[in-house]
């Protein structure tokens, strides 16, 4: 998969039937959340957005899931990235430039290491069960 | 081999302060002592906001949360939890109210129950441009609910009992409005969205279209549904581009599955909306003026009653609505009524979003059950006010809203404990001001704000703004006398009663509200000349004390207009003429040798 311009994203997403995109995330295990609110995105969520793709394609990764979603509500520390990993605790990281998303794939992702420094906690509990 | 645990050990300021790093240091060496270095990873985190019990350890897949732990205790971490796997009671945080020999769950803690995300409740977790993830969260239940469950009067029942108000800064109650509109016998009703977020430093309904778009439309359609009409328009500000995008496809999508459209789920009921521009005129989050300019109209108020939902927009009965009041329905109607009432307090049910800004650590969004108390909100939540400096007031409810103070930190917040202490709810934003926040300065920003914004119809308004702008112009500029205040007072008093609208209404509560609060603020201005903060520049004046200055020259060189001059090694000296009082100097000089007065 070519690196992807955020428009390019969003068309294609759009353009997926919802039936394929359900059998992709069925198939995938590990799913990468980023934070594209309008304040993730002036934080530079489009650049962490291009590390992650940019990484998981050069480390030849095909079982990662890159979602968006909107403002978790942790606007100081954006961008921020929910990263679930199956064996690892779901973690949420703040500040995520090129840099640490790239990290997050080398380390987290493959070496299932946490990265230093940048986890944040969930601003509340979920209501629906 | 691989970890088996991790620990998290909490790096904010406040935590490292009490030893956190000390903790880390000493878990570290005690896994390699134990000889679990392989199996257990330890790193350190942002704040967890909890730093009242801080230093704070969280051991997971265990879901240990230990408060208060010193270096010492990092043996028996390890041993106990990481070794054995087993929870150490002594460290393990406990809820006052916590019922013995209950499930622990992280989530139950009471502190993180501070937040609880209704309005909130998909995003950050959902795709927003994917109906399948919100159906997957529940989406759309309610909607089928309602068509092939409920009976319109069931709808206004179920909303009667939860106690919702409306989420745009008045609190009228929003069953009420529904039943208005749904008793008028009319052909044609329409639902609005009013998505014209205008206070400064407001974003929930902005967030909330672009994370959960479609819990706007489900409750549109319901609320359609309720009143028997059949067109609705949402009204958003042209400034949205995410939002407005977002929207879009989730209307496209909704009406590709049949959520929208014709003979909606096969009910044979019909709903569909479409999305109305604003150009971000303020008045026009006026529900008048917004119907007027999605008419195509000039975007201006006009008198109620009649009300929209008697005759709203072309003069058909019109139930309008903020965001994060349609946000709430669908839970309502999915939860029950009598669960939504529970939270809250007596008058104001459910929880209310802030936008929370200014000098805070933790700036974001937070959504907190009403009742909370601003110092939760502020120094829990939020995290307090950064680099250790004095809460000074919080400003709610935007250009129509005042400040509140120290005092009256510990009031629960709803809508009627905030009118009580000279403020508003508003829409949720909520500025947070520190010491170096000059209050007349401040106020000033908002009357600006509430000049540039009026609309100019009713004379109240227009020249009653312009006139309030002028006094506080003049006092910060040094040339204020104390009968302004007066003035101001009467002024402000005869805006409340005569203006049209809201907008003019509301626009001296600023003024009111801080005079009440900081009256000894608004006399050093005009009696001292001085301005304490430091903010007001024909107030201040920077000088260097001869003494203290080692001509170091890091003033001379920070200075943006050279004004000031000295040899090396020798005092210098700033030119008051011109000085254009940026206070560069000040802050960059490091043996305290300038003053501010």
């Amino acid at each position: 998969m070519a690196k992807m311009t955020l428009e390019e994203l969003r068309k294609l997403r759009s353009s997926q039937k919802s039936e394929m995109s359900r059998r992709d995330v069925d198939g995938k295990e590990i799913h990468i959340i980023v934070g594209m609110g309008t304040c993730g995105i002036a934080a530079g969520a489009k650049d962490a957005l291009d590390s992650f793709l940019e990484t998981i394609e050069k480390n030849n990764l095909n079982n990662i899931v890159v979602k968006q979603t909107g403002c978790m509500g942790l606007c100081y520390a954006e961008p921020t990235v929910d990263v679930k990993v199956p064996g690892m605790p779901d973690t949420i990281y703040g500040h995520v430039d090129a840099a640490v998303a790239k990290e997050i794939v080398e380390s987290h992702v493959m070496k299932k290491n946490l990265v230093d420094n940048h986890i944040v906690d969930k601003p509340a509990g979920d209501i629906i069960k | 081999m691989a970890v088996k645990n991790y620990i998290l050990v909490c790096g904010g300021t406040a935590c490292e302060s009490a030893g956190g790093g000390d903790i880390y240091k000493s878990l570290l060496s005690e896994a390699e002592a134990q000889g679990v270095a392989e199996d257990v990873q330890i790193v350190k985190t942002g704040c967890f906001g909890f730093c009242e019990k801080g230093p704070i350890v969280k051991v997971l897949p265990e879901q240990a949360f230990y408060v208060e732990v010193k270096p010492e205790d990092s043996k028996e971490i390890i041993a106990e939890t990481i070794v054995k796997g087993r929870i150490i009671d002594r460290l393990q945080y406990k809820s006052d109210q916590g019922a013995k020999g209950e499930a622990f769950d992280i989530e139950n803690i009471e502190f993180y129950q501070k937040q609880y995300r209704i309005v909130l409740r998909n995003c950050g977790l959902i795709d927003p441009e994917k109906i399948d993830e919100y159906i997957a969260r529940d989406g759309y239940a309610a909607l089928e609910k309602c068509l092939f469950e409920m009976k319109p009067e069931g709808i206004i029942d179920e909303l009667k009992i939860a106690g919702l108000r409306g989420r745009g800064g008045a609190g009228f109650p929003t069953w009420m409005k529904w039943n208005f509109t749904k008793q008028v016998q009319d052909e044609q009703k329409y639902v609005v969205c009013n998505a014209d977020e205008g206070d400064p430093g407001a974003y929930m309904d902005r967030s909330t279209l672009e994370g959960d778009p479609h819990s706007v439309l489900e409750a549109m359609t319901i609320a359609a549904y309720c009143v028997g009409a059949n067109k609705g328009a949402i009204y958003i500000r042209a400034e949205y581009p995410l939002a407005i995008e977002r929207l879009e496809t989730a209307m496209k999508q909704a009406r590709e599955y049949g959520l929208l459209g014709d003979d909606i789920l096969g009910s044979g009921f019909n709903f569909d909306l479409e999305v109305r521009l604003g150009a971000g005129a303020f008045v026009c989050g006026e529900e008048t003026a917004l119907l007027a300019s999605i008419e195509g109209n000039r975007g201006m108020p006009t008198p109620k009653p009649p009300f929209p939902a008697v005759k709203g927009m072309f003069q058909k009965p019109t139930v309008i609505n903020n965001v994060e009041t349609f946000a709430n329905i669908p839970v309502i109607i999915n939860k029950g009524g009598e669960w939504f009432s529970k939270i809250g307090t007596e008058k104001s049910k459910g929880t209310k979003v802030f936008a929370l800004t200014g000098k805070i650590k933790n700036s974001g969004l937070v959504e907190v059950p009403m009742g909370t108390t601003l110092r939760e909100i502020v120094f829990d939540v939020g995290g307090g006010i950064p680099s250790g400096k004095k809460f000074k007031a919080a400003q709610t409810g935007g250009p129509s809203g005042g400040v509140i103070t120290e005092k009256d930190l510990d009031t629960p917040i709803d809508f009627d404990n905030l009118i009580a202490i000279g403020s508003m709810m508003g829409s949720g934003g909520l500025i947070v001001m520190d010491e170096d926040d000059c209050i007349v300065d401040v106020t000033k920003f908002y009357l600006d704000f509430s000049v540039e914004e009026s609309c100019g119809k009713c004379a109240p308004c227009r020249i009653g703004t312009k006139k309030l702008y002028e006094y506080l112009d003049k006092i910060t500029k040094g040339k204020g006398e104390m009968e302004d205040l007066e003035k101001m007072k009467d002024i402000g008093s005869a805006m409340k009663k005569a203006s049209l609208c809201g907008l003019g209404q509301t626009a001296p509560n600023p003024i009111l509200s801080t005079i009440e609060n900081f009256y000894e603020e608004y006399r050093e201005h005009i009696e001292d000349g001085k301005c304490r903060a430091g903010k007001c520049k024909d107030l201040v004046h920077y000088e260097i004390i001869a003494d203290k200055c080692i001509g170091c020259t890091v003033c001379a060189r920070k200075c943006p207009v050279n004004c000031i001059s000295g040899e090396r090694k020798k005092p210098h000296v700033i030119d008051q003429d011109k000085c254009i009082k940026c206070g560069a100097c000040y802050e960059g000089c490091k043996f305290d040798a300038i003053t501010v007065s």
